[in-house]
């Protein structure tokens, strides 16, 4: 396929995604569309889990990352009562403060170490909100977070978000601003850097790429990310715990990141579509969903270790060979 | 002071003496070879010098400025590159990307450039200058060839392409014609030549292969169980007793 050709199919599929996207609301039932925000949401996540692969850097903190900030938005929203347009990017930016405090120590440790010191820092981080009911509540986390408001009852700007289809838009919005960002730093010439790093650390650096500074500013921008799914979750669901956070749902996001692939930028986008396909699919076999997911992660790393973005190409190489066999037999 | 000076540089790993006490002065332009039998300590000289490891003494200055201690990636951005034994390639990407990235310490790439829309590879001036070099380097047909789908001869030589995309004022070159036939040497040979010649860059040259080193260099560094065993023209080195010893002792032979 040569490459103007398909730059057309994609920007056609994606229109087509983002005209469902758009259409949605009056499409599905409100239990359903409670489910595609919060799927919009994972979007967010699992792409900003995807920027930090391309160094080769797996966390197994990226959830407690995202409830940094959810209790940030829990708190400036609640205890400090401020709208969401402070709230929002001030929990980003608390976000990727904390994510700086992570990358720090952990971009000192590589691989294995880094990976398991990572899940360290982020039960620490457990531990605070489990410990400390003032400000994040012990066990119980935050509850009764406001609303999100845009203007009040009768102002000409008042959208109500009561009304679920408006904060699905609201979260459309900011997915796709995310996805927008994401994309422009995977195909410049910073991405390329920050994915050499990945490909041979000691080349990098020998060619003037500080590998621990890249490092440390690709967690950064992940960090961020995952705190603006953090803060809509909060706003979306209204009440947090530390149970929302735990070492089960970055199972599931890592189960998304290799069932998609992280490789291109796709590869999570897939992922996150058909694992939460098949967790609606599966919802009369709760019990055996760990199982089943379980089950699918071993599938995938020992049959399909790229994920499902890699299999296209694979097609077209069994095709080309049974090509070649027909034709020497 | 020179432009590129090694004093009393000693590398130790546990009981092992890798590199003790090497000293040597390197001119501007010039292209200095660094030669001995396997396990002399060449490729532990250049770890040092490049900053991948810590010297357990001694001093390195470059333009006037110690860089013993220092990042890998800061003497890279001061001028001092090094390639690798190993091929050393982003597999991922095409001859071109590969060269392309190498450049980044000469482009605008930013958080902010990037978010914007205004860093990527097809800027117009970067893109001219990574095509002339590769084209330099005789490898004008392989521009979008993966990186990994290259010959080994055209591996090697797309490692010294990149280190001359950070535009280096001194090149260190760590065995550049291993593993080559002859007509690969050769092509390797005039290109470290013309390297040197148009782009006035000087070259550190470590390597086995003799008929290469006596052929370009001016001057010779012989190491030898981690010291320097003499210095020299090539015809001082050829001729020199200890250093035919040491090959001799080493199954080799200096011809
Ligand atoms: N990281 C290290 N840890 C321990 N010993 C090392 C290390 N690097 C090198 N050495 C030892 O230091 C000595 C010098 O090795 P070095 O690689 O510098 O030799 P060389 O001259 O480059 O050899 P060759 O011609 O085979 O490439 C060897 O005995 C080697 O085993
Ligand atoms: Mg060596």
């Amino acid at each position: 396929m040569s490459k103007s050709s398909f730059s057309t199919h994609l920007l056609v599929s994606s229109l087509v995604v983002i005209a469902f996207f758009v259409m949605a609301p009056n499409l599905v039932s409100a239990y359903r569309l409670e489910l595609l925000t919060i799927f919009l949401i994972n979007v967010i996540l699992a792409q900003s889990y995807r920027l930090m692969a391309t160094t080769g850097d797996w966390t197994l903190c990226h959830y407690i990352l995202m409830g940094v900030g959810a209790y940030a938005t829990g708190i400036l929203a609640k205890m400090a009562g401020l709208p969401f347009y402070l709230v929002m990017p001030m929990a980003c930016v608390v976000t990727m403060i904390v994510s700086l405090l992570f990358a720090i120590p952990l971009s000192r440790t590589l691989g294995f170490a880094f990976f398991i010191a990572s899940f360290a820092l982020g039960e620490f981080v457990r531990h605070v909100w489990l410990k400390f009911h003032y400000p994040f509540g012990g066990a119980r986390g935050i509850n009764g977070i406001p609303k999100l408001e845009i203007g009040q009852g009768g102002e000409w700007y008042f959208i109500d978000f009561w009304d679920s289809r408006n904060f699905y838009y609201f979260t459309l919005v900011f997915t796709i601003l995310t996805l927008v960002i994401l994309f422009r730093i995977d195909r410049s010439r910073l991405g390329d850097t920050w994915k050499s790093i990945y490909t041979d650390r000691e080349l990098s650096e020998s060619i003037g790429i500080d590998v621990t500074k890249s490092r440390i500013m690709v967690f950064c921008v992940s960090g961020f990310f995952a705190g603006l799914a953090g803060s809509l979750l909060a706003y979306q669901i209204g009440s947090i715990d530390p149970h929302n956070f735990g070492m089960v749902e970055m199972v599931y996001l890592i189960i998304w990141c290799v069932v998609g692939g992280v490789k291109t930028f796709w590869g999570p986008l897939i992922g996150v579509l058909s694992m939460s396909i098949i967790f609606e699919l599966t919802r009369p076999l709760a019990e055996w969903r760990p199982a089943l997911f379980g089950l699918i992660l071993i599938l995938f790393l020992v049959l399909l270790p790229g994920g499902l973005e890699t299999l296209p190409a694979r097609i077209r190489e069994l095709l080309h060979r049974t090509g070649t066999q027909r034709g020497t037999g | 002071m020179s432009f590129f000076s090694v004093e009393n540089l000693t590398k130790k790993f546990g009981g092992l003496v890798a590199n003790n006490n090497i000293s040597m002065d390197v001119e501007k332009g010039e292209i200095r070879g660094v030669i001995g039998p396997n396990g002399a300590g060449k490729t532990t000289f250049f770890n040092l010098v490049s900053g991948f490891y810590r010297p357990t003494s001694g001093k390195v200055t470059f333009k006037g400025q110690t860089i013993s201690g220092m990042a890998t990636n800061k003497i890279a951005r001061l001028g001092a590159v090094r390639t690798f034994q190993r091929p050393a390639l982003f597999s991922d990407f095409t001859v071109l990307e590969n060269v392309s990235i190498a450049q980044h310490l000469n482009t605008n790439a930013s958080l902010l450039n990037a978010i914007i829309g205004h860093d990527n590879h097809r800027e117009a001036d970067s893109l001219e200058r990574a095509i002339e070099i590769v084209d330099f380097l005789g490898m004008a047909e392989d521009r979008d060839t993966m990186a990994n789908n290259l010959s080994h001869g055209l591996q090697r030589q797309l490692g010294v392409a990149m280190a001359l995309a950070t535009e280096p004022e001194l090149l260190m070159l760590d065995e550049p014609v291993a593993g080559m036939n002859s007509g690969e040497k050769a092509v390797m040979v005039n290109m470290i030549q013309k390297i040197r010649d148009k782009w006035g860059v000087t070259v550190l040259l470590v390597e086995h292969d003799m008929r290469t080193v006596m052929n370009l260099c001016e001057k010779i560094t012989v190491l030898d169980f981690g010291e320097k065993l003499a210095e020299g023209s090539p015809d001082d080195i050829r001729s020199n007793r200890a250093v035919i010893e040491a090959y001799l002792g080493a199954d080799d032979s200096v011809t």
